[in-house]
């Protein structure tokens, strides 16, 4: 080795720069943040969540559809993909040493790499094309197909750091093979499943593209799932690349309600791991 | 407590199998359905194109002429770009959080910016980068006499490499913090600095690992639309430079999808979205495969 001197000017040199990228990268999050708080929180009061857009020249314009809107995709996305993902969870961590579920287990990591355009249209060949017309059904399918993959495995490896002593001291009590899953091991590992929930939910809430060619978006209050419907993100969308000023101001104060509601469904979720960690 | 029926019992146990016996399958159903749909949605492009469709230059709806190479070809530019760009800050990230401070308040504001960007939604990265990022580079752009388009390839990597920092960032730290802590002593007992332990023992150990963390970045990479579609200028046209306009495969389908008329125009735009699926599952299956063998489960969240 060289000498002292100039190695510890090297590792000096080394920490310095790990340090300086390492702080370098805070800059855009605080940029983004920064405009969007900006930008966004004048636009917000009562009438920008309770009213429906308006067209260009017209003050006071509101959300309200869209927020709506979302709040039914994320919906029929979890009834869809909640009870599915979470019995695949169960099915894995039970008998995950069959080839079977190494084939399943294999599809839904295969399945979260899918990117969100290609689950758009898979959507659109499947439910809009049959169906006639685009509609808040296919869009909810296509979110339920992207939160799966979540769902899954986090039920799967939460079920399997449940003390295997549990499942054998409730089935030698008697109690069927169901009641034990369901009400013993699924209850012991509540915290961690209902976390990928909601990691699902924070993922899908914001997702873009695969509602572009489903859910299509509209300007109107809609809450019949046969219809098109209107989402933050595809209204963010329309209003942001949009020539009006007006229009963009709709569209930050969108962003700013979508990024507190991302924000805030991630508290809940550490807030959920912190309180209930019972097992996991 | 009450008397249950054996007989009962034992038949809700057989449903509850059966049931997630299918829950399983369903999730399998997806995603060969999705494998099976595409390609035979894709077949009319493919019979009327063959290989040309991929080194086909022109994409023009009118005389139904589709030739994808634009679009691989800025899909792969703004990819690449943007992993180069993320590499040394997403290094750095990955050697700080996982060796050098582990614990303290530079680490945990460091964790939580991480944790913050994954979360921001790929439509406010597009927005933010229309609004703010565009005139920047529109501004640099023509102090250096190059066309002021402001989009373009440039900002769209921009944009994409803050999307992957994060991701490729929290693989790396944990990637870093599995080499063992033994041969890490064993190296400074012998007299190493931070920066020989971390050229000579922690980049050989990990390598295999992070370079599976920047394979799964790729994929995202490759994959992301909204945020790219805001910024990338959506030409057409074979890109001249990495400042001019472009577009991705991605971005295009998100464009033109609900405008196209025909089913040759669909078709070509569904096996687009066919070549990305099967690129980024290639991508993922290889990178986890690499993470699995170096012992480090997990690179999802």
């Amino acid at each position: 080795m060289s000498n002292l001197k100039s190695r510890i000017y090297k590792d000096n040199l080394f920490l310095f720069l790990v340090v300086l990228f390492a702080i370098c990268s805070i800059v855009p999050l605080i940029f983004i943040l920064y405009y969007l708080t900006r930008q966004g929180i004048s636009s917000i009061n009562w009438h920008f969540l309770v009213n429906l857009p308006r067209p260009v020249g017209e003050k006071g314009g509101g959300i309200s559809n869209a927020l709506v809107g979302t709040f039914i995709l994320v919906l029929l996305a979890s009834v869809f993909s909640i009870p599915i993902g979470i019995g695949t969870g169960i099915y894995l961590s039970e008998y995950g040493k069959s080839r079977l579920a190494g084939v399943i287990r294999f599809c839904a990591e295969t399945l979260q790499g899918v990117p969100s355009i290609v689950v758009g249209i898979v959507a659109y060949l499947w439910v809009v094309k049959p169906m006639g017309g685009f509609s808040a059904l296919s869009g909810g399918i296509a979110l339920g197909i992207m939160m799966l993959p979540l769902i899954v495995k986090s039920t799967e490896e939460t079920l399997k750091l449940i003390p295997h002593s549990l499942k054998e001291a409730s089935l030698s009590l008697g109690v069927s093979y169901s009641r034990t899953i369901l009400k013993v091991i699924l209850p012991a590992g509540l915290s961690g499943i209902l976390n990928g929930v909601l990691i699902g939910i924070a993922r899908i809430v914001g997702e873009t593209a695969p509602l572009l060619f489903t859910a299509f978006g509209n300007q109107y209050m809609n809450i019949n799932i046969l219809k098109p419907i209107d989402s933050l993100p595809l209204l963010i969308y329309r209003y942001a690349t949009s020539p009006y000023p007006e229009w963009h101001k709709l569209a930050w104060g969108g962003s700013f309600i979508l990024i507190t509601l991302v924000l805030l469904i991630n508290v809940i979720t550490k807030g959920i791991t912190k309180k209930w960690k019972v097992l996991s | 407590m009450h008397y249950r029926n054996p007989v009962r019992e034992i038949y809700t146990d057989k449903g509850f199998r059966t049931a997630l016996f299918l829950s399983g399958w369903i999730v399998l159903i997806i995603v060969v359905g999705i494998f099976v749909t595409l390609i035979l949605n894709s077949l009319p492009s493919i019979k009327a194109f063959g290989w040309r469709f991929f080194v086909g230059k022109e994409w023009n709806p009118v005389l139904e002429s589709y030739g994808a190479l634009p679009f691989v070809l800025g899909t792969l530019l703004t990819s690449l770009i943007a992993l180069l760009i993320s590499i040394p800050f997403s290094f750095a990230l990955s050697i700080l959080l996982g060796e050098f401070y582990k614990k303290g308040i530079l680490s945990s504001l460091l964790n939580t910016t991480i944790e913050l960007l994954s979360g921001i939604p790929s439509i406010i990265y597009g927005f933010w980068g229309l609004f703010v990022l565009v005139p920047i580079v529109r501004t640099f752009e023509i102090k250096t006499d190059l066309p002021p388009y402001g989009v373009g390839i440039f900002t769209a990597s921009i944009i994409l490499a803050i999307m992957i920092i994060p991701y490729s960032a929290s693989l790396g730290r944990e990637v870093i913090s599995l080499v063992p802590a033994e041969i890490k002593e064993a190296a400074y007992s012998l007299g190493a600095t931070r920066f020989e332990v971390v050229r000579y023992i922690i980049i050989p150990y990990a390598r295999s690992g992070i370079f599976a963390g920047f394979l799964l970045s790729l994929g995202r990479a490759l994959g992301e639309t909204m945020a790219v579609t805001m910024v990338v200028g959506n030409a057409n046209t074979f890109p001249e430079g990495i400042f001019s306009p472009g577009n991705t495969m991605a971005s295009l389908i998100a464009n033109e999808f609900t405008e196209a008329t025909g089913n040759l125009y669909l078709s070509a735009l569904i096996e687009i979205g066919l070549v990305l699926f099967i690129i980024t599952t290639i991508l993922n299956v290889f990178g986890r495969i690499v993470i699995k063998k170096t012992g480090f489960e997990g690179g999802n969240q």
